[in-house]
């Protein structure tokens, strides 16, 4: 039986209640009746031998490109760049994709006699990844070959001697990335596509950048006129990239892609009414979810975290392309969508959704109110086609605990940020103009990058600006559920009850709005017309 | 007219800085246009005789309507008619010089107002002013009038002040005689009593000196401050000597009064004083005048006007606030009090009467009268207590919170019970205190342990009144105002206006509720007003000073202060990364075995405890606990860490400060926060081929010698003491914080807290993020294979090609 598409339901009498995320934990919710619930499609089966599908790609190249054994000779200088701990969410069963490809990169780099090869994880401004999780992402034995000697970097956006110019793009923006990179005969770049944001140009144009180059696309502005950031033609953050992407390329550096999708097969069997729809929920999922739910009751926080924060996901590998940047980038966004559209008429006055514990921020860590705004407004919102899911002047509600907590190790600067700048304001043009530069040039701010696990000074900004579009496009933004301290800080409404919230939301939008659940997980893509 | 017969003379007074005599000094100025007056006054430590009699008298808002009335002419007026002279009346002779003495041989009238008021006195001190203080005026008279005055002019008068309490031991009627012609006093030899006072200080001094009683001294410091250092605690111990000291003379003071008869030394010395004068006093002609309990004026200058915070005063505001849960007293018994300007009045009428004609005895037979309410106008002292209670119910004083407090209401228990109940709070709550200050607390919770203290000091100021205080609202005796009447009625009708003291004019009501009480509460400084306070408060200006544009060196402790963690946990951290699960928690069981321990030696002595934990790392290999220390940085120090502390460090930085840190923790450890530091001064080990030898080769500061470190610091910046700021959380710190300009106690323990809070230094209290990860020991995860370069390691170009394949 083939996997079957997403659809939208409408809520009637019979509908039974609805499943919210809310952080560590979940909410049933009762809808009211003509309330319409968007479910994503089932996953799509998996490919029957991912590690020959992956050498299949590799010397059957998209694109104005050769094999990639074509590409290596003896004495060539190689870099194989990867995505890096955001990606993907929650952090999968071994073997990763990267794992299995980066092997067959390499493979076929010995096959070839290649002896200069060094591999980076791709950082952009995010922190740098533990030895566990590199290990995780690459597997031990790419691990011990290439960390004892050195030959495993992290990107370092902040190193001086590490990054090069290598030009100004039509529209006067720096094109800076890492040095090593640029310098080598060959750059394969090894991606992971969970969503439709993920790849093209963008992997080595900001996954290897600078700050100086980053600023150009990750600002107010750019987001605003990235509808959505999701649908690469119809986003300026991609257009920059493209334009970074082509000179990167016109100064000669020869970039092999490599994109992966996967299915939306998100949480492991014993969750598996999570991506279920109710109606159809099995005896086996009402008893794992009551068990589940009464155990999280009783369960402390720290202890929650740990355990949601040790799921890795069973997705599976659904297509690999190699070659040519931009031909491989269709191919994959063709696969992204075909797994991830969802067809929704027309806008609602109200949007909910519920907010999971992870984003791809917090991966191992703790989910601070900066990021429960930035994943609900940020890429929730965004995960549209065409229009968004909720009207102008709707608006948005969404559940999640917010607690006022931070990782002080990963996270410094966003305790900073919460603390100073959004105590000040919550208008991100203002924020950016008045607070960015200082965070993003603090010097310990930048030691803490670099050294220790941090994020860099500038992200938190990132976070905001990327809720920008949701920000300009919403009349109002009601948290269910989350503290009521951190909750007013981030400038939005506290409700206790979803109903409380719809109350509240009739003051914005009138009596008897039409309401949009979106219903994750997993994570899908509204075509909205 | 007393005007008219006080016209031309002149009037000397003593004791003329302290409230009677302040009220004196004016009311003539005011009310005897024709007199000329003689300030004896005491020299101060920083001001002389003539400026203290500026400063402390004339500026006093007492003279406010007299300079009203003047204007312009008030400096004329006073230049005219106001001399000063140097002297003190606790030395013979009252030290005069001969200009002085012949001043004071001219003077008509002789007013002796000085006086050691305070009932807690210590012995000497009263013994020295109240007891010999009129005798040595008297003698100083008799010398000066010998030496210069004409043979033919008759001897000046002396006026004595004394108090109507010197009978307070009588039940029923205390007349208006000398105490040596009591029947119900059993007088010692006062020359006795004289040397037996002095011998008390040197035998006292003697036994604060004694090995027994120094060790409990410094054991008392020490429990004060903690381990603060030699130089603090000595000098600590030489201040709570010299208050031990103090305390001993005092409580001899009340003892041996109490044995006498009398409710304390106060009454004691200066019933002394008047059998001392008497001897003394030779033909000087002289009168006693005796008030009881003198309180704010009831009209002169103005209606409530009073000076210095005095007997009843603390008492009523103690009550206000709440603090005064109960007090002793018999409520249909009378308390006597007295407004000043009746009892100025007193004595400016018998200033103008002239002595009595001696009463046929040889020497003086000073003429005594009594200045009182009790007999003529009784006021009740439950009255007082309900009129109090319905004043403040009506306009309540208001805590820091801005809510009204409501006043107990006393039901007048016998005083022994009351002392017994507030003897027994003070010692559960010094007991609480004791107990919760041997706890490892810290920060808010420190804070609640440091109020114990302050509850504690409360109780033992209210268990003070009522052994101070409590006698006088059970006096049963009624002072006899005979005398002083038949005076006041042999007055003409402008004289009983001008100059009244006819107890009987006192509305108790009217003077309780319209003059006195408010008069109570403006000079109390307390809130009368609801609401927060909107002016800054004292910590938020001094937070304000510290974090200014002018130059600072800013001097940080790092464990407690930034971080909250320790050597121990780094040691745990660095020492198992590499260890098997079974010898990790092996090691750990171990360190936790050890913690008290090594507790104690840490808190013994800071230098020890880090030399001996620090062989621990002896064959411990360099180069990998360097790395390490870099994970540890993450894992541990910033996990741990302040955010609001590394934030004002920051601060700091941003404001072009400069900031050093200082602390036992080792080199590597701190390393990663360099960035944050214009210097570290940290613990450093030898290494001997590659391997850590366990010993230190650079010793970090503790104690005065971070003090030095500071002050050296700063001083190379040209910088002084007010450019300082020191940041610290525990006594042992406090040479450094007493050194710096700007101290701030950061999560301090209970000691410290309760130094801050004495001080008024900012009390900052940091704390770990909300939601940070917490663990009971810190242990790290086992670390397999080899950690990837961080850039600082990785700053090496091109990595060696030949090894850049999967084996």
């Amino acid at each position: 039986m083939s996997p079957r598409p997403g659809f939208v339901l409408e809520v009637d009498r019979s509908t039974p209640p609805t499943l919210f995320w809310h952080g560590e934990g979940w909410r049933l919710e009762r809808l009211p009746a003509g309330s319409r619930v968007v479910y994503p499609p089932e996953p799509l089966p998996a490919l029957e031998d991912p590690d020959a599908a992956i050498r299949h790609a590799l010397e059957h190249p998209a694109g104005d490109s050769s094999p990639l054994s074509a590409l290596l000779r003896p004495g060539a200088k190689v870099t194989i760049a990867f995505d890096d701990v955001s990606l993907p969410l929650p952090p999968m069963r071994a073997p990763d994709v990267r794992q299995r490809v980066v092997e067959a990169v390499l493979d076929a780099a010995a096959g070839a006699g290649v002896d200069d090869v060094v591999l980076i994880a791709a950082l952009a401004l995010h922190r740098r990844m533990t030895d566990a999780e590199l290990r995780h992402a690459l597997g031990s034995r790419v691990f011990d070959a290439f960390a004892p000697h050195g030959l495993l970097l992290q990107h370092d956006a902040e190193d001086p001697a590490g990054v090069v110019h290598l030009g100004l793009t039509d529209h006067g923006e720096d094109v800076e990335i890492n040095r090593r990179a640029a310098e080598s005969d060959l750059l394969v770049y090894v991606n992971i596509n969970l969503v439709a944001m993920d790849g093209g140009h963008k992997s080595v144009a900001t996954g290897l950048a600078s700050y100086k180059s980053i600023r150009h696309h990750h600002n107010v502005r750019t987001m605003q006129q990235s509808r959505s950031f999701m649908d690469r033609h119809h986003s300026e953050l991609h257009t920059s990239n493209w334009r970074m992407g082509r000179l990167i390329a016109k100064a000669g550096v020869k970039v092999f892609q490599i994109e992966t999708t996967l299915n939306l097969d998100t949480f492991p069997s014993q969750f598996s009414f999570l991506q279920k729809r109710e109606w159809e929920w099995s005896l086996r999922d009402r008893a794992a979810f009551h068990a589940t739910s009464a155990a999280l009751e009783r369960t402390p926080a720290g202890l929650k975290r740990q355990i949601f924060q040790s799921i890795r996901s069973p997705h599976a590998l659904t297509s690999v392309h190699a070659g040519e940047v931009e031909a491989v980038h269709e191919l994959t966004l063709a696969d992204v969508h075909r797994q991830q559209l969802v067809r929704v008429d027309g806008q609602a006055d109200v949007l909910t959704m519920g907010l999971p514990y992870i984003c791809p921020y917090n991966v191992n860590s703790i989910m601070n109110p900066i990021l429960v705004a930035c994943l609900g407004l940020g890429y929730f919102f965004n995960l549209y086609r065409g229009r968004p899911l909720v009207r102008e002047g709707g608006v948005c509600i969404m559940s999640h605990p917010t607690p006022w907590a931070f990782n002080p190790v990963h996270h410094p600067s966003y305790i900073d940020f919460f603390e100073q700048v959004l105590a000040e304001t919550v208008d991100p043009l203002e924020i950016e103009a008045k607070y960015e530069e200082s965070f993003a040039t603090d010097p310990w701010y930048v030691h803490l990058y670099r050294t220790s696990n941090a994020y860099h000074g500038v992200h938190p900004f990132y976070m905001w600006y990327w809720c920008a579009h949701a920000l300009q496009h919403l009349g109002q933004v009601i948290v269910v559920g989350g503290d009521r301290a951190a909750v007013r800080r981030l400038g939005f409404k506290p409700a206790s009850s979803l109903a409380d919230a719809l109350e509240m939301a009739e003051d914005v939008v009138g009596r008897d709005p039409s309401i949009t659940h979106l219903h994750n997980p997993p994570l899908f893509l509204a075509d909205v017309t | 007219m007393i005007a008219d017969a006080l016209a031309g003379k002149r009037i000397a007074v003593t004791g003329a800085t302290g409230f009677l005599g302040t009220a004196l000094v004016e009311r003539l100025l005011r009310s005897v246009p024709g007199c000329e007056v003689v300030l004896l006054v005491r020299p101060g430590r920083r001001l002389d005789a003539a400026e203290r009699t500026a400063r402390e008298i004339l500026r006093n808002d007492c003279f406010d309507r007299l300079r009203a009335e003047l204007g312009d002419g008030f400096a004329g007026e006073v230049a005219r008619r106001v001399t000063t002279i140097a002297g003190d009346v606790g030395t013979d002779g009252l030290g005069l010089d001969d200009q002085a003495r012949a001043l004071l041989a001219s003077c008509d009238v002789v007013v002796h107002s000085a006086a050691t008021v305070s009932f807690d006195a210590p012995l000497d001190g009263a013994v020295e002013v109240n007891l010999l203080g009129p005798s040595r005026v008297a003698a100083a008279m008799l010398d000066a009038a010998r030496a210069y005055r004409p043979a033919a002019r008759p001897l000046p008068h002396l006026v004595a002040v004394s108090t109507a309490y010197v009978n307070s031991g009588h039940h029923g009627d205390a007349s208006e005689e000398l105490v040596t012609q009591s029947r119900y006093l059993a007088l010692p030899d006062w020359r006795g009593e004289v040397a037996a006072a002095r011998r008390s200080r040197s035998d006292a001094d003697a036994e604060s000196r004694t090995p027994a009683r120094l060790a409990e001294l410094r054991k008392a410091a020490r429990r004060e401050l903690g381990a603060a250092g030699t130089a603090l605690l000595a000098e600590r111990t030489e201040k709570l000597r010299g208050e031990w000291v103090d305390d001993t003379l005092v409580e001899l003071g009340r003892s041996r009064a109490q044995a006498l008869g009398w409710p304390d030394a106060y009454a004691y010395t200066k019933s002394l004083g008047e059998m001392a004068l008497g001897d003394s006093c030779e033909d000087l002609p002289v009168s006693i005048v005796r008030p009881s309990i003198v309180e704010s004026a009831l009209a002169e200058p103005r209606p409530g006007w009073i000076r210095g915070f005095r007997m009843a005063e603390p008492v009523i505001i103690s009550y206000a606030r709440g603090l005064l849960r109960q007090f002793p007293g018999v409520p249909e018994g009378v308390v006597d009090v007295i407004p000043v300007d009746l009892v100025v009045a007193a004595i400016i009428a018998v200033a103008a009467h002239g002595p009595e004609v001696a009463g046929g005895g040889d020497g003086c037979d000073p003429a005594v009268y009594q200045v009182a309410s009790g007999v003529r106008n009784p006021f009740r002292y439950g009255t007082l207590v309900d009129l109090c209670e319905q004043w403040f119910t009506e306009r309540p004083l208001y805590d820091a919170k801005g809510q009204p407090i409501v006043v107990p209401t006393w039901s007048f228990p016998g005083r022994g019970k009351v002392q017994g109940d507030l003897r027994r709070a003070a010692k559960g709550l010094q007991a609480i205190e004791r107990i919760a200050s041997m706890l490892p607390v810290r920060g808010a919770l420190a804070e609640r342990v440091s109020a114990v203290e302050e509850k504690r000091d409360l109780a033992e100021r209210a268990l003070g009144y009522v052994e101070l205080y409590g006698a006088y609202t059970e006096t049963e005796a009624r002072f006899r105002v005979d005398r002083t009447l038949a005076l006041y009625d042999s007055l003409d009708d402008t004289d009983r206006t001008d100059f009244c003291f006819d107890p009987a004019v006192v509305d108790w009501e009217h003077y309780v509720t319209e003059v006195h009480l408010p008069s109570v509460v403006a000079h109390a400084r307390v809130r009368t007003s609801p609401g927060r306070r909107v002016t800054a408060s004292r910590e938020d200006r001094a937070r304000a000073a510290i974090l200014s544009s002018e130059p600072r060196c800013a001097v940080f402790d790092l464990e407690q202060t930034l971080v909250s963690s320790n050597v121990v946990e780094s040691y745990a951290w660095l020492a198992t990364r590499h260890l098997a699960p079974l010898a990790r928690a092996r090691l750990a069981v171990q360190l936790v075995a050890e913690g008290p321990r090594l507790l104690a030696l840490d808190r013994r002595d800071r230098g020890d405890f880090l030399r001996s934990f620090y062989r621990r790392y002896e064959d411990a290999p360099a180069e990998r606990v360097r790395d390490d220390a870099w994970e540890l940085f993450g894992d541990l120090i910033l996990t741990r860490s302040f955010p609001d502390g590394l934030q004002r460090v920051r601060d700091h930085r941003a404001l072009g400060h400069k900031t050093l840190l200082i602390t036992g923790a080792l080199d590597f450890v701190v390393a990663p926060l360099a960035p944050l530091f214009d210097e570290i001064v940290c613990a450093r080990l030898g290494e001997l081929d590659g391997r850590f030898t366990g010993e230190m080769v650079a010793t970090p500061p503790t104690g005065e010698a971070r003090a030095l470190l500071m002050e050296r610091w700063a001083a190379s910046f040209g910088l002084g003491k007010e450019s300082t700021v020191a940041y610290a959380d525990s006594t042992s710190d406090l040479p450094m914080l007493e050194a710096a300009g700007h101290p701030v106690a950061v999560n301090p323990e209970p000691k410290l807290s309760a130094v801050a809070r004495k001080r008024g230094w900012p009390v900052e209290l940091w704390q770990q993020t909300r939601g940070g990860p917490r663990r009971p020991l810190a242990v790290s995860t086992r670390r397999v294979g080899t950690r990837t370069p961080a850039p600082r390691a990785a700053a090496a170009g091109n990595p060696a090609p030949e090894r850049g394949r999967l084996s």
